[in-house]
């Protein structure tokens, strides 16, 4: 069969090349070839990831979009035109990596903050003490205390395991598979170095990485890969993972060419046998299965440690939190319809799911008025790009963000979109040992570290301009948010006021 | 008035005077402590709470409740027959002011709450239902305090104005805090005035919470209901919740409204001390109030003064003999005790207390 489709770019080399053909070793796609010496260009195979580009010396090359008109025409868009195509001669799924990238209106950018003017002093972060401390773990509704006569009190009751996070921000889920080992030990050594906890993914936990234990949340997903008592005992938290926002109801399917030994040894898997995660847990097809399961890993881990789930954002996930609340979980972590993934059919991925900001406020709202709110930590992801995003989520009632996509990036990921395909150029999402040692350990926790940092400052900045100098004081506080250009009926589920108004 | 949705923060004058033996001073008083700080209300607002006022009331709850519309009084009253025993009402009496605009009538109502009707609930939670049920259900009507032997007066005007127009001097109590307004918006009403009261709580409050849209989220977990338009009104349900519902010591208070830096909590020695705090912090991070705010707190029992954990906002203590009194400003201190032995600025995030000795007759 004829191909029809034409390259989506075109690689152009400038006359500053000097032939050093690193391109050519760069390229894990088979873009660049040699042709007498000289690079030269396979446009069919580049998937714009950049990778030539950033590594270039004399930066001869640029990459542009293959410019061929189709006529235009606002309804069949270049894409749909070419997807058929690609379906036509293949018969396939079509499948993607990253997340949802269609132009659906984006709520965090049509949400601004407030500052204080004269009434009330703005705060210098730098000067004056600003907290972003947050405690994830289930909170009873109360305390109760014993006061001895001179007003000095003790605690008479347990308050259930908290894990202390110094910043609200954590690393998301990433599956051992999904991503290679080297990208787990940046996120772990990151992790423990900023105080904050990373998420292993349904993967299992490679032994190498237990001493990070109390900084690692552990998942527990439907194929139950890597999931022994130890995986559970090491462990900071444990996650029961029911969804993910870039697929909601949808399982997972590792390839058997990804199954490399040390990944099998890690999924107590066999080497170079499929893993296939199954859409929904086979031993929960109710909520009062998920209370077993919560309480199953709770007895395991003699409740030392909180237990949570993960959902994606749908239609009913106020119901379904405070099911899942009901059921045991001490935190929760919504997953909007932007999250990233390795690998997912692209039609769930773009079509299926809610914006996380949606989500969340309608979580909070529920919990809230059912009184449960103090019992459960509330985790947003799925599509967090920056300091903003998150200050954005927490006061609409994050208790702290998660960050998957924005870690990546912060190791060179540049959302190419090829991760499903294993041939990550940057060293990311491919097993490939020569593709995954790009990936070095300490310069990428380094990155992930100051991408932190960075965002924690400027989450201080803002808490300051705020007048607030405590991270609890921002949560859920949505009177400090106004909206702009969003139907009322928008404004009214997300219990925000409209910019301009008191 | 349409809108309950925003809220106005706060600016403003702040004083209190107890006798801690239990002494009656006069309304004058309180007057003349809050005219001398004139200059920090704009005259768009002021008011009183005076405790131990009604004394041959004091089984009862006293309602003081303001009127923006006549056919809402009918309907508070029905609601109050209803549902209380009505021992007295009447219509709070004022004299002409220059400088106060006559505002909405203000009635008050003497009310025991029948056994029968309590079922499971407690008498005071009774009492805050039925507040909240006014101010949320009869808009008009703005229940603006329910304490036994206690009331509030409030309105537009500057507070020296709004005590003549209240005809304070012909009141008596043990204590007394009072409130000039200084609104960083023009909307002035009179149910916008401080204090705020519930209960045997009142506050008055200088300052800006700018925590406040969480504080009221966590109150309307409990059942509170904030419609007064004005951020203070969370902080006396706060207090309710703590001191009332959970039963929380006022050193938890602190803890809670103005807690110690993490920092600070990680320093303390004493690991009962710090997991105590640390837990508060934990449990209770959506009652911190945050923002400059310096308030006084007035219980049945005495009066509490206590600031923001970075001190934005001023507050003086002092004692002369059995008197205590807190002010925004000294100036207003010597305006009401004459020689005092002890003048201080409490510590950040640190109360100053007054303490009643007396045990009979209290407000409550």
């Amino acid at each position: 069969m004829r191909n029809y489709l034409l390259p989506e770019f075109r690689i152009i080399i400038g006359p500053e090349c000097v032939r050093c053909l690193r391109c050519v070793r760069e390229c894990s796609f088979g873009a660049m070839e040699v042709a007498e010496g000289i690079p030269k260009p396979r446009n069919q195979r580049c998937v714009a990831c950049r990778r030539c580009a950033v590594f270039c010396p004399t930066g001869a090359i640029s990459i542009r979009p293959l410019e061929v008109a189709y006529r235009t025409n606002s309804h069949w868009s270049e894409r749909a035109r070419q997807d058929i195509l690609r379906q036509a001669q293949t018969g396939g799924v079509l499948l993607c990596g990253a997340g949802n990238d269609l132009d659906y209106p984006c709520i965090f950018d049509r949400l601004l903050l407030d500052a204080s003017q004269v009434t009330s002093p703005s705060i210098d972060p730098l000067r004056e003490p600003m907290e972003l401390v947050t405690y994830l773990g289930r909170k009873p509704v109360n305390v109760t205390l014993e006061t001895r006569s001179d007003g000095s009190f003790r605690l008479t009751s347990q308050l259930p395991p908290q894990l202390k996070l110094e910043v609200p921000i954590i690393f998301g889920a990433m599956s051992l598979g999904a991503v290679n080992l080297n990208v787990h030990r940046s996120l772990a050594r990151a992790a423990r170095e900023l105080g904050t906890l990373w998420n292993c993914g349904e993967g299992g936990l490679h032994r190498e990485l237990y001493q990070f234990g109390p900084c690692t949340i552990v998942q527990v997903a439907s194929g139950r890969f890597g999931v022994h008592q130890q995986y559970l005992d090491i462990a900071a938290a444990i996650e029961i993972k029911m969804g993910q926002g870039a697929k909601p109801g949808i399982g997972g399917h590792l390839p058997a060419e990804k199954v490399t030994p040390e990944i099998a040894a890690t999924r107590l898997i066999p080497v170079g046998s499929d893993a296939l995660s199954p859409a929904p847990h086979h031993d929960i097809y109710s909520i009062e299965d998920l209370a077993t399961l919560v309480s199953a890993l709770k007895e395991a881990t003699h409740h030392t440690k909180p237990v949570g789930v993960k959902i994606a954002a749908v239609h009913h996930i106020a119901a379904i939190a405070s099911g899942a609340v009901r059921a045991g979980a001490d935190f929760l972590t919504i997953d909007g319809f932007r999250g990233g993934t390795g690998a997912a059919p692209k039609a769930v991925r773009n079509h299926v799911g809610i914006p996380l900001e949606l989500a969340l406020a309608a979580v909070d709202d529920r919990l809230r008025e059912e009184g449960i709110r103090g019992e459960v930590t509330l985790i947003a992801s799925g599509g967090i790009r920056h300091s903003a995003d998150a200050l954005k989520a927490i006061a609409l009632g994050a208790d702290a963000v998660a960050i998957g996509s924005a870690a990546l990036i912060a190791l060179g990921c540049t959302l190419c979109q090829a991760c499903h395909t294993g041939r990550c150029a940057w060293g990311i999402t491919t097993q490939d040992p020569e593709l995954a040692q790009r990936q070095d350990v300490e310069e990428g926790a380094a990155r992930l570290v100051n991408l932190v940092r960075a965002w924690s400052t400027e989450i201080k900045e803002m808490l300051g301009a705020l007048g607030i100098n405590a991270i609890e004081s921002i949560r859920g506080n949505r009177e400090r948010l106004r909206a702009i250009e969003l139907g009322e009926e928008t404004t009214s589920i997300l219990g925000v006021k409209v910019a301009g108004k008191e | 008035m349409e809108s309950r949705q925003y809220y106005v923060p706060s600016g403003c004058a702040t004083g209190g005077i107890l006798h801690e033996a239990g002494e009656p001073i006069s309304g004058c008083e309180i007057a003349a402590l809050m005219g001398a700080m004139h200059e920090r209300s704009n005259g768009l607002g002021g008011g009183f709470a005076g405790y131990g006022i009604y004394p041959e009331m004091a089984d009862c709850y006293a309602l003081h409740v303001m009127y923006d519309r006549e056919d809402k009084r009918r309907a508070v009253e029905e609601l109050l027959s209803g549902s209380t025993f009505l021992v007295r009402s009447e219509r709070i009496p004022t004299r002409s002011t220059a400088g106060v605009v006559p505002g909405p009538d203000v009635w008050r109502y003497f009310v025991q709450v029948p056994p029968r009707n309590l079922e499971s609930l407690t008498e005071e939670d009774y009492v805050v239902r039925l507040v909240m049920r006014i101010n949320l259900e009869l808009p008009g009507a703005w229940v603006i305090s329910s304490g036994r032997n206690l009331g509030v007066f409030k309105g537009v005007g500057y507070p020296e104005d709004i005590a003549n127009y209240y005809r304070l001097d012909e009141y008596k109590g043990y204590m007394w805090i009072g409130h000039g307004r200084f609104p960083t918006n023009t909307v002035a009403w009179w149910g916008g005035a401080h204090p705020f009261s519930l209960l045997e709580w009142s506050v008055v409050h200088n300052g800006e919470i700018s925590s406040y849209g969480i504080n009221r989220r966590y109150v309307e977990m409990f059942g509170y209901r904030c419609t007064l338009r004005t951020d203070t009104e969370v902080l006396v349900y706060l207090i309710d919740l703590l001191r009332r519902r959970h039963g929380l010591p006022w050193t938890a208070l602190w803890a809670i409204l103005a807690p110690p830096f993490w920092e600070q909590i990680e320093r303390m020695r004493d690991q009962h001390k710090r997991a105590a705090y640390t837990a508060l912090r934990q449990v209770y991070g959506s009652a911190m109030v945050n923002g400059p705010f310096s308030i006084i707190i007035a219980h049945s029992r005495g009066m509490i003064g206590l600031t923001d954990r970075v001190k934005l906002r001023p507050l003086v203590a002092a004692r002369a003999g059995a008197l205590f009194v807190l002010a925004s400003e000294e100036s207003a201190v010597s305006a009401v005790l004459r020689s005092p032995e002890a003048i201080w600025a409490p510590r950040a995030g640190f109360p100053a207390e007054g303490v009643l000795q007396r045990s009979e007759a209290v407000a409550g």
